[in-house]
């Protein structure tokens, strides 16, 4: 069995007094694709940002239990918020580009990070952007507005942007939810061919994607970890009745 | 005709009569100005002193004065109104606390400026001793200018959307980094405006400056910022009121309005073209 990389350890989350995640314990294993699933408003984006403290931005918060990276808590008071979050990289579900040129978008984290060699950021621009399938596509027009791409560019281009920055994990929230099938099969070849360097946790709403692209598949209700097993257990011989049922589509 | 197509036409005429009445109001002025203030606009008009009782000669006086004035109040309130906007939208949290400071920063925005002036005397004239001044008066005006400006810079940093902070945030940028290089770029334009418009209002005020260190005539340019000085609104109100020979020098009235309202429609023109520019980089 693989390395963990990541574990929660009765991990709970409040949002101003509502407590939206319940005491969740998992492992979340290295050079692994997780899924996480589960209904509407059960918590599976707040457990994603609670894995690199984006949280920590909404007013009125709080996290209680653990979040272990390579073993070592992220919620203790001596950590370097700002180091987790280069370490610990992200994709938005809806994709932000900034309204910069798409080579500045992509050199936007080495940037901040005091990255000023002019060869190394072209380098790792092009490397980032060939990562994430998209470079053919742009090459000619890196310094044009990232806006001119088309949707499941824009996608490719922020995980380029989150990948240059040489994260450990990456967190993708439903990363396909706004694009059509093609761009969709696109991100899901990428996230296979990407697992191979990274650790990666993606958050669906797709059951078919969770069982085509997840190693593991963790099923969330109602702030609750229900059920957290290798995905084609879940999708196979899940052992909970709720788990079963959701997965068949009689609810959610 | 039906009742509904009635109905349409006459809501459409009321507004549409609303809008006639402001532009009538607003051409009015201007032709009035223009056309009474107009000849004696010119450039030895604007470029000399006031002569032989300010019944000859021009307005150079009251328009260095006034630019020096909203020089001050601009340094005063950039700087200032920007950065307790940057604190106030992405620092501070939303309690009791900043609710309330929010409510009185914008009743200030409505007190008036009057009230402005005589507390700049208190304070500025009498307290700092500096004197009637243009330092004075600049500072009065930039307080009375802060709550416009900070309200408006609110305004454009909520219009940047939060996915480029929490992008930043993501990448490993600290809070300030992120505000620096993916917030303030796309908020500063706006800032600016909504900054210019409350100058342009600033340097169109007589009441904070007529305690604080406008005089009624100089000889002279002010020479430091603790000097008096001639302004723009308050010369026009005396060539209009208080001149002793009101009749013949209606002219020079005339003209120095024409040019406070060229000026103050500049400053406004040049926020609309920021803006505009603004919307050209956002729909990139
Ligand atoms: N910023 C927030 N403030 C308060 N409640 C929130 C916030 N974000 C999410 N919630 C609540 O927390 C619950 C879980 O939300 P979320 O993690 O977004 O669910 P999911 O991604 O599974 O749809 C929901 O009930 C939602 O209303
Ligand atoms: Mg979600």
């Amino acid at each position: 069995m693989e390395k963990t990389k990541i574990r929660a350890e009765e991990f709970s989350f409040y949002y101003s007094g509502c407590r939206c995640l319940n005491s969740v314990t998992m492992d979340i294993r290295e050079n692994t694709v997780t899924g996480i699933i589960g209904p509407s408003g059960c918590g599976k984006t707040t457990f994603l940002r609670s894995l690199n403290r984006m949280n920590d931005v909404v007013l009125g918060s709080h996290a209680e239990g653990k979040i272990l990276l390579d073993g070592k808590n992220i919620y203790n008071p001596d950590v370097n918020v700002v180091e987790i979050r280069r370490r610990v990289g992200m994709v938005f579900q809806k994709s932000n580009p900034f309204p910069k040129s798409i080579f500045d978008n992509v050199a936007y984290g080495l940037r901040i990070n005091g990255v000023t060699d002019k060869h190394f950021i072209r380098e790792r621009v092009e490397k980032s952007l060939a990562d994430a399938a998209l470079l053919k596509e742009v090459e000619d027009r890196l310094h044009k507005s990232a806006f001119e791409l088309s949707g499941g560019q824009q996608q490719r281009l922020c995980i380029a942007r989150a990948l240059a920055v040489e994260p450990e994990v990456l967190l993708m929230d439903e990363p396909a939810s706004a694009l059509d099938p093609t761009a969709t099969a696109k991100i899901e070849e990428l996230i296979r061919e990407l697992k191979k360097k990274y650790t990666i946790v993606i958050v669906t709403h797709n059951m078919q994607q969770a069982a085509r692209i997840s190693d593991y598949t963790a099923f969330f209700m109602l702030g609750e970890l229900i059920e957290y097993d290798r995905a084609d257990t879940i999708f196979t011989t899940p052992s909970k009745k709720i788990t079963e049922d959701y997965i068949t589509g009689r609810f959610g | 005709m039906n009742w509904r197509r009635f109905n349409e036409k006459l809501g459409f005429g009321v507004l549409a009569a609303c809008m006639l009445t402001v532009v009538f109001f607003l051409v009015v002025i201007f032709y009035d100005l223009v056309s009474k203030g107009g000849s004696s606009v010119s450039w030895s008009f604007l470029s000399q002193m006031p002569r032989n009782g300010m019944t000859e000669g021009g307005i150079l006086p009251a328009i260095v004065g006034t630019f020096l004035v909203t020089v001050i109040t601009a340094v005063l309130a950039i700087p200032l109104g920007m950065g307790c906007a940057i604190y106030l939208n992405e620092y501070a949290s939303d309690n009791q606390a900043t609710r309330i400071i929010r409510m009185a920063i914008r009743n200030l925005s409505g007190v008036p400026s009057i009230v402005y002036g005589l507390f700049g005397v208190v304070l500025f004239v009498q307290f700092l001793h500096l004197g009637t001044s243009v330092l004075a008066s600049g500072l009065t005006l930039g307080l009375m200018t802060l709550p416009w400006t900070i309200t408006a810079s609110e305004e454009a940093l909520k219009t940047v959307p939060n996915a480029y902070r929490e992008g930043a945030l993501a990448l490993g940028a600290t809070k300030w980094q992120a505000i620096k290089t993916n917030v303030l770029p796309y908020a500063v334009p706006g800032m600016l405006t909504g900054t210019i418009l409350g100058l342009a209002r600033a340097a169109g005020e007589t009441a904070p400056i007529l305690f604080t260190g406008a005089a009624f005539f100089l000889p002279f340019l002010p020479g430091s910022p603790l000097d008096q000085f001639m302004a723009l609104p308050y010369h026009l109100y005396i060539m209009s009121t208080q001149h002793q020979a009101i009749t013949e020098v209606r002219p020079i009235a005339y003209g120095t309005a024409l040019v406070l309202v060229v000026l103050v429609f500049a400053m406004n023109l040049t926020a609309i073209i920021l803006r505009y520019r603004l919307r050209g980089v956002r729909s990139e």
